[in-house]
């Protein structure tokens, strides 16, 4: 499966994760820099007002948008159509690459230009496009950098290549691609740069993902910054935009609120240096657009969340805010996670779109602090839907030592002749346990705690006695 | 204080200081007399169910739940010294969203509910209760606190007027400790590295007491300071809001 990174199971990827300390003091100071300028370009920017209502008015336009998303579609659809595009609905990811390949066969394409975009990695595209005997060049400096790297996987949804600091992308340019320069950002990048500028002239296809599709007007919008989009969209004489089929506005009036949300929330820019906005155009004048261009709508399991409690999870605009703040994806980075979409909504729809089998363990890899809640621009309620991906994992998969456990605790939590013997029982329980005033060790459950920490001494007096006798003291 | 009605309140001790922290227990109890309040102590009370409801076990969650609903039935006002237990109290009408009956309970008990520090800066409106602590002391917000109560100010103003305590600022204060409740066993690995870089920060700081409004929190930073063998002292903040000369009561 395309959307799944490595092979390992859950812990030993945490595991490589953590060892692999230089990249971690790499991801933690990135995401204190992508947090302060979200923070800047939000809450603590003055000329925008007040950032609680762009957030309301985002979510808004979102559940508008999802609960309304097959009028919208079919809108979009029709729009696009009647300008001379070719829509194709895809139903999963091998319906979408099939329908690419196609496309692809018919043109003879040879080569084909990319922009970043996280769904083509998402279906698999390059790897289907090569198949075919197509080259693939990503364009997009950090998928660049990834792809050369013997297709190093995404780590980040907006950075793809976070996990990598400036002096590996040197070494990996010497290795792969004979450059000769220093680990400057700018010289590396002015390497990169001459290195697509051929490929750009001389691609058959170019091929996008979509930040947002405008509705009223079958309108694609791509909010970038590096201007290959842009290049990847002119040149070439066929386009292939791939969005997921909630990637869409009602009008261009609230592409305007989403690219602001986009932008701010993303990387800390009032406006990203690119927002590209591409419609069908087929009339004799129009000198740079593309004469065929195709528009794949995918779903690939996002239809199982519509009408579920996980309805929202489809509000996502894919700004990594919450990615930014997640204290777990600091410490474990991206590929942990196993999956392309990372931090906590990779968490929270890697499980939708590919089930509990393969992504069930990423739910619970969240102390459920609630900073990915708070940071998304849309509202989403992250960590509740957490909360709902556990409730039904342990109602399919559940251990039965666990489930017997809850119930246990149940009974224990509602019956207070029971809780009140457990209370008293405890200190005779744990005695053994205590060495010189700690539990430094302990069996079962206990044992993965004091792995790390001391466990607290059970108290040996009845709260609830010295309450009772404290009280009959303040009455005589 | 003579003109005061007298504030009923009852306590909800939680379970995590009933069973390990009967020092934090007695010390809010004594706060709360002391600002004029008449506690008591509703019997029936165990757990806020939420090991249970954060682990997605749902039903055994509402279990506990309906205990509490019961015990606190008749209340007026209930406080918490955890932020992360009143948040759950928050948490019951959706717990019983499906049950009407329940759920309009739910909703009574979680409007009366509210967190130590919360309850004595925004209901019974004093900011300074005269304790004194000289100290270098460092604050760690808790998660549930200060994004799902929403309470960010309380224990700062309380804090800030406590004689004698010098309070420093603590880098990367929104980072959730590891705690998580369950978390810190189930992903043991993660939450090992989470509480490390908070007690790298807490060092520092250069503070030598670490004050939070969480037991949950505390017992997972004190469990990792103690075993590191760092001098650092934690304390929960009633511990420090209940002295009147130079750290004593
Ligand atoms: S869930 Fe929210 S914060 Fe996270 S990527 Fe999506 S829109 Fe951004």
């Amino acid at each position: 499966m395309p959307m799944k990174i490595g092979e390992k199971p859950f812990f030993g990827r945490v595991d490589d994760a953590l060892e692999k300390t230089f990249m971690r003091t790499a991801m933690a100071s990135a995401q204190d820099r992508l947090r302060g300028r979200k923070l800047d370009a939000t809450v603590r920017d003055e000329q925008i007002g007040d950032w609680e209502e762009w957030r309301s008015a985002g979510e808004e336009i979102r559940r508008h948008t999802l609960e309304n998303l097959d009028y919208y579609l079919n809108q979009l659809s029709e729009n696009f159509s009647r300008k001379g595009g070719h829509v194709y609905f895809a139903d999963t990811a091998e319906d979408a690459t099939r329908y690419i390949q196609e496309v692809a066969k018919k043109k003879n394409a040879k080569k084909v230009t990319k922009a970043k975009s996280m769904v083509t990695e998402e279906i698999g595209l390059n790897e289907a496009l090569e198949e075919i005997g197509c080259q693939v060049f990503e364009t997009d400096l950090a998928e660049y950098i990834l792809q050369i790297d013997d297709h190093d996987r995404p780590s980040h949804i907006v950075v793809p290549s976070l996990h990598k600091n400036k002096e590996q992308i040197r070494d990996t340019f010497r290795d792969k691609a004979g450059y000769t320069g220093t680990e400057e950002p700018r010289e590396l990048t002015a390497f990169a740069r001459s290195q697509l500028r051929e490929v750009f002239l001389e691609a058959d296809i170019g091929i996008t993902g979509c930040n947002f599709a405008v509705a009223e007007s079958g309108t694609i919008s791509l909010v970038t910054n590096e201007g290959n989009a842009n290049m990847v969209t002119t040149y070439p004489d066929t386009q292939i935009s791939v969005m997921g089929m909630e990637r869409l506005v009602p009008t261009w009036e609230e592409l305007d609120v989403m690219v602001n949300l986009l932008s701010r929330s993303a990387v800390g820019q009032k406006i990203t240096t690119y927002v590209t906005n591409l419609t069908p155009q087929l009339e004799e004048n129009s000198v740079d657009a593309p004469k065929e261009f195709h528009l794949v709508i995918l779903d690939a399991g996002r239809s199982n969340a519509l009408g579920t409690e996980f309805q929202s999870a489809l509000h996502c605009i894919r700004c990594a805010a919450c990615v930014n703040v997640c204290p777990v994806y600091r410490h474990i980075g991206g590929h942990a996670y196993g999956s392309i979409y990372q931090g906590p909504i990779g968490a929270v729809l890697s499980p939708i779109l590919g089930g509990y089998d393969e992504y069930g363990e990423l739910p619970f890899a969240s102390s459920l602090c609630a900073a990915c809640s708070e940071a998304c621009p849309v509202r989403i309620p992250l960590h509740e839907q957490l909360i709902r991906h556990r409730e039904n994992y342990v109602a399919q998969k559940g251990k039965m030592s666990e489930k017997l456990a809850m119930k246990a605790f149940g009974i224990g939590a509602s019956t207070p002749s029971l809780f009140q013997g457990a209370v008293k029982g405890l200190p005779a329980i744990m005695k053994p346990l205590v060495k010189d005033d700690g539990i430094s060790s302990g069996p079962g459950p206990m044992k993965l705690w004091t792995a790390v920490r001391e466990f607290p001494v059970p108290e040996k007096n009845n709260f609830r006695s010295w309450f009772k006798s404290h009280k009959q003291e303040g009455e005589s | 204080m003579e003109e005061w009605m007298e504030m009923k309140v009852s306590l909800f001790i939680t379970c995590l200081a009933e069973m390990f922290y009967q020092d934090v227990a007695k010390d809010v109890v004594e706060v709360l007399e002391r600002l004029g309040c008449d506690v008591d102590f509703p019997r029936g009370q165990i757990c806020c169910g939420q090991p249970a409801y954060n682990s997605g076990y749902r039903k055994d969650a509402q279990k506990a739940a309906r205990q509490m609903i019961r015990s606190f039935e008749h209340s007026e006002f209930i406080v918490t010294p955890s932020g992360s237990c009143a948040a759950m109290f928050k948490e019951y009408p959706e717990l019983f969203k499906e049950e009407p009956e329940w759920r309009k309970r739910a909703e009574a008990l979680a409007n009366k509910t509210y967190e130590f520090t919360q309850f004595i800066v925004n209901v019974l409106h004093i900011e300074d209760v005269g304790a004194v602590y000289p100290a270098s002391a460092t604050y760690h917000t808790s998660c549930h606190m200060i994004r799902l109560l929403k309470e960010t100010d309380a224990p700062f103003r309380l804090l800030k007027n406590v004689k004698g305590l010098e309070l420093l600022p603590l880098e990367n204060s929104y980072d959730c400790c590891g705690f998580g409740g369950t978390f810190a066993v189930k992903m043991a690995p993660i939450s090992e590295q989470m509480v490390d870089e908070k007690i790298r920060h807490v060092e520092a700081s250069a503070a030598t007491l670490l004050i939070a409004a969480d037991n949950g929190c505390l017992m997972n930073i004190k469990g990792r300071i103690d075993r590191k063998g760092k001098p650092i002292e934690v304390k929960h903040i009633a511990q420090i809001l209940n002295t009147r000369v130079e750290g004593r009561k």
